[in-house]
């Protein structure tokens, strides 16, 4: 096959010329095969040196470019639009390095020009085997699934939603609102939290571009960007949604308890009914009640059907069963928030051993006005605290479980210490490594806080206790701890011990990750893009993460991180189409002989294996070109466009043709 | 007048490629006896290209990627290293002291440190002297060879004194 070559040596004013021999640089390269032409110019890259190029290409005297200047790294997608421009495949040009990687940092002049000839005769054998490549374009769905219906969830739907693009969302609780809808207050404004978040669930519910998928999970995605098909499992209510009015009657009457009624204050916790017909805080969305089958005695003993015989609306269907449904959407985003850690595996805290030692979560939930207290603060035995502990870092900043900070504890302890000064007359004893008060209005929100009389001790609590060794510390719980700012080990005695559990990622995020084809660090959270200039997207073009599940934080940046999801995904639809990497990998039919090494090396999954031919295929539209899979396949059978075997060979043996 | 040697040099496109044009931008200095190859992963790199290198002329290959955990496309740069050891650990059969191959992580942002790898591995290859690829495989063999019985040849001539 006869090609021309046409070799453009850039002086790039003295940065080439003032170091390497441009004449002898020309003079060599008109020798080498191939070359029908070879010129040079002070600026390869500019108007006038484009030119050049261009009207060699156009007279027809050059069929294949190779650009000798700076690093491609720099210029190749000019000289790409160049050939473009031109008429010829864009893929059909190698740039020679001999500015970076040559004038630049060698020192004498002949050894630059000698690696400038080597560089240029390996650009000129790699280039006359290179083959054209045609640029893949895919186009985008609308459609956006989004995972999650906690406030990072809603944020982004509502988003995309308003900017009149369909939204589904998937959430497996009965409800969305996340945590937030657990919270009394929220730091440092102390708003209720309930108060901000149902309007922005209302909305949700009510938006006709949102397709509202509750008590549902993600159960397969297929496909890649702009064209994935997923499919959902709406897991089965026993209550007809389309019937159903929120009356009540239902739990009002069941007798099943989901939630003991019994017991001491801190077990009854809950924010909706304790029954087994129920909807977990009341105002949730849809306003649809669910069965939980564990404790429901119909389920359970085939008795009772109370339910069913007060609905007005005959909403009760206790023969629904779990529903597949299928969509086709252009993005995913991964939204599912975090779980909090279980204190209990830390022996000496007690969590779980003795009573009044409670979790974060837990002393939310007892704060809500609309919570099984009403809001106060109580003991299990229904006793108002004398003292509470409030200890900070459970779970986090520990090499034994999480090294993590996880970043909101400071201040929602914060946040405890003023909530139980407000309706409790209570000591409080906070204890800290450090005051994390990062954002805005807290370190204000802190200063507050140190003039209500809260007392603040830096140190690690070593352990929870009910033994006393001392009259004051009967009947309490003593916290021993090292006051590192006093130089002494302490002993203090509380009533209450809050728990400040580290956050987690949630159950079920690696599958999750797995199914939409990114992945999970070592901490558990999902790994983004990069991590300062790409933090919503990941390696996976289509799917973003946003809010707790790509790393602990507080609610303004959660809705911060959203937004600039609904931002990138936005930007993806209103391009319609996107190009995707043209130099892939292709797999030889004849050649493979369906070993299957390859399908397991791709970090994309991009092979799949044909059963009935045996043989392994590549999808374009997932492989990145790495070309892992084409170094590692015995028959040979693979090859990486742009980056073939015969290419590499042949520009090694340019690079070494002078030291035969 | 010291041997020069020749270095092939295969830097992955995005860690120790943008490395070294790091190192250009810098206008730091370092031994010119290296001549790169481009490709998108080292994970691309098969042992072929390190063979053809040696083969061709070279007297010494240095492979260069992205630090673990940091690859463009998340595992590359752990199959390069896979690949590497089995070959450092086959080449001295054919001859080739393993010395003359090596495989070092390079970060974009360390362009000081390619410079650094270049001037260390091109004085270390310029120790060992020209690459002489042996001429059969016998001779290559010979001193780890197990002898069964004498080195006598075709011709009656004594092997070990060819």
């Amino acid at each position: 096959m006869s090609v021309r070559v046409g070799v453009y040596v850039c002086h790039c004013g003295t940065n080439i010329a003032g170091k390497i021999d441009i004449d002898e640089v020309v003079r060599f390269s008109e020798g080498l095969e191939n070359v029908a032409l070879v010129r040079e110019y002070k600026f390869m890259c500019s108007d006038p040196g484009q030119a050049l190029i261009q009207k060699d290409i156009e007279e027809g005297k050059v069929d294949r470019v190779v650009v000798a200047s700076c690093s491609p790294l720099m210029h190749e997608s000019t000289f790409r639009s160049v050939c473009e421009r031109s008429g010829i495949n864009p893929y059909l040009l190698t740039m020679a390095n001999i500015r970076e990687q040559c004038s630049w940092v060698h020192v004498d002049a002949e050894d630059s020009t000698d690696k400038a000839k080597d560089l240029i005769s390996a650009a000129v054998s790699r280039t006359s085997l290179l083959e054209p490549l045609e640029k893949r374009v895919v186009s985008i769905n609308p459609r956006t699934l989004v995972i999650g219906g906690g406030i990072a969830g809603i944020q982004v739907a509502l988003d995309l939603a308003d900017a009149g693009k369909e939204v589904v969302l998937v959430e497996r609780e009965p409800s969305i609102g996340g945590h937030m809808a657990k919270f009394d207050k929220t730091f440092p404004t102390l708003d209720c939290s309930a108060c901000i978040l149902t309007p922005r669930m209302v909305s949700v519910g009510q938006n006709p571009n949102i397709e509202l998928l509750t008590y549902s999970e993600l159960d397969e995605v297929n496909g890649y960007v702009g064209n994935f098909e997923v499919k959902i499992r709406k897991k089965a209510r026993y209550v007809d949604p389309e019937l159903c009015n929120g009356c009540g009657m239902c739990w009002e009457k069941c007798p099943g308890t989901r939630v003991p009624r019994k017991g001491n204050a801190h077990e009854k916790l809950s924010l909706g009914p304790t029954s087994s017909i129920y909807m977990p805080f009341m105002q949730a969305v849809p306003a649809v009640p669910v069965i939980d089958k564990d404790s429901c005695i119909y389920f359970q003993k085939d008795k009772c059907r109370i339910c069913e015989k007060v609905c007005e609306r005959n909403a009760i269907k206790y023969d629904m069963v779990d529903e597949i449904v299928e969509y086709e959407v252009g993005n995913i985003v991964i939204a599912t928030g975090f779980k909090t850690f279980d204190p209990g595996i830390i022996k000496r805290y007690k969590y779980g051993v003795l009573p009044n030692v409670m979790t974060s979560l837990e002393f939310e939930v007892m704060n809500c006005a609309a919570g099984s207290t009403g809001g106060s603060i109580v003991m299990a035995d229904g006793r108002e605290p004398e003292s509470i502990a409030i200890v900070h870092c459970v779970g986090s900043r520990d090499n034994n479980y999480h090294e993590y900070c996880s970043r909101v504890c400071c201040m929602y302890a914060l946040k405890y210490a003023h909530l139980i000064k407000e309706k409790t007359k209570a000591e409080v004893y906070d204890f800290y490594i450090d005051m994390r008060c990062f954002g805005k209005g807290y370190e204000e929100f802190y200063d507050r806080l140190l003039g209500e009389d809260v007392r603040f001790v830096r140190g690690k609590v070593a352990e929870i206790t009910n033994v006393p060794i001392h009259e004051s510390e009967k009947d309490k719980l003593i916290l021993t701890v090292e006051d590192t700012l006093l130089g002494a080990v302490r002993r203090i005695p509380t009533d209450m011990v809050v728990l400040c559990t580290a956050l987690e990622a949630p159950d079920g995020l690696p599958d999750i990750a797995k199914m939409c084809n990114v992945s999970v660090g070592k901490d558990g959270f999902i790994i983004e893009k990069h991590p300062k200039l790409g933090p919503v997207a990941t390696a996976t073009d289509g799917v973003f993460v946003a809010g707790g599940s790509q790393s602990p934080k507080d609610i303004p940046d959660t809705v911060a991180q959203a937004s600039a999801v609904s931002s990138a995904v936005l930007s993806m639809i209103t391009r319609e189409k996107i190009e995707i990497e043209a130099a892939t990998a292709e797999i030889d039919e004849d050649r493979c002989c369906g070993c299957r090494i390859c399908n397991t090396l791709c970090p994309y999954l991009a092979i799949k294996f044909d059963v009935e031919k045996n043989v392994s295929v590549v999808n374009e539209a997932l492989c990145k070109g790495c070309g892992t899979c084409v170094a590692a396949c015995p028959s040979n059978a693979i090859t990486a466009k742009h980056f073939e075997n015969r290419q590499i060979l042949a520009e090694i043996e340019g690079i070494l043709s002078a030291a035969k | 007048m010291s041997f020069e040697p020749k270095i092939v040099g295969f830097l992955c496109n995005w860690c120790s490629y943008t490395g070294a044009d790091l190192a250009g931008t810098a206008r730091i200095k370092y031994a010119p006896n290296i001549r790169t190859v481009r490709v998108m992963c080292s994970g691309r790199i098969e042992p072929v290209f390190v063979i053809k290198a040696l083969y061709e002329g070279a007297d010494g290959v240095l492979i260069a990627g992205c630090h673990p955990g940091d690859c463009h496309y998340q595992e590359g740069n752990y199959k390069a290293l896979r690949r590497y050891k089995l070959l450092k650990a086959i080449l001295p059969e054919y001859g080739v002291e393993p010395e003359r191959i090596r495989l070092e992580w390079v970060a974009a942002s360390e362009g000081d440190r390619f410079a650094k790898i270049v001037n260390e591995f091109t004085e270390q290859v310029r120790k060992l002297g020209p690459l002489e690829i042996k001429k059969s495989l016998y001779e290559s063999m010979k001193d780890d060879a197990v002898r069964h019985e004498e080195p006598i040849g075709k011709n009656g001539e004594n092997l070990d004194e060819a």
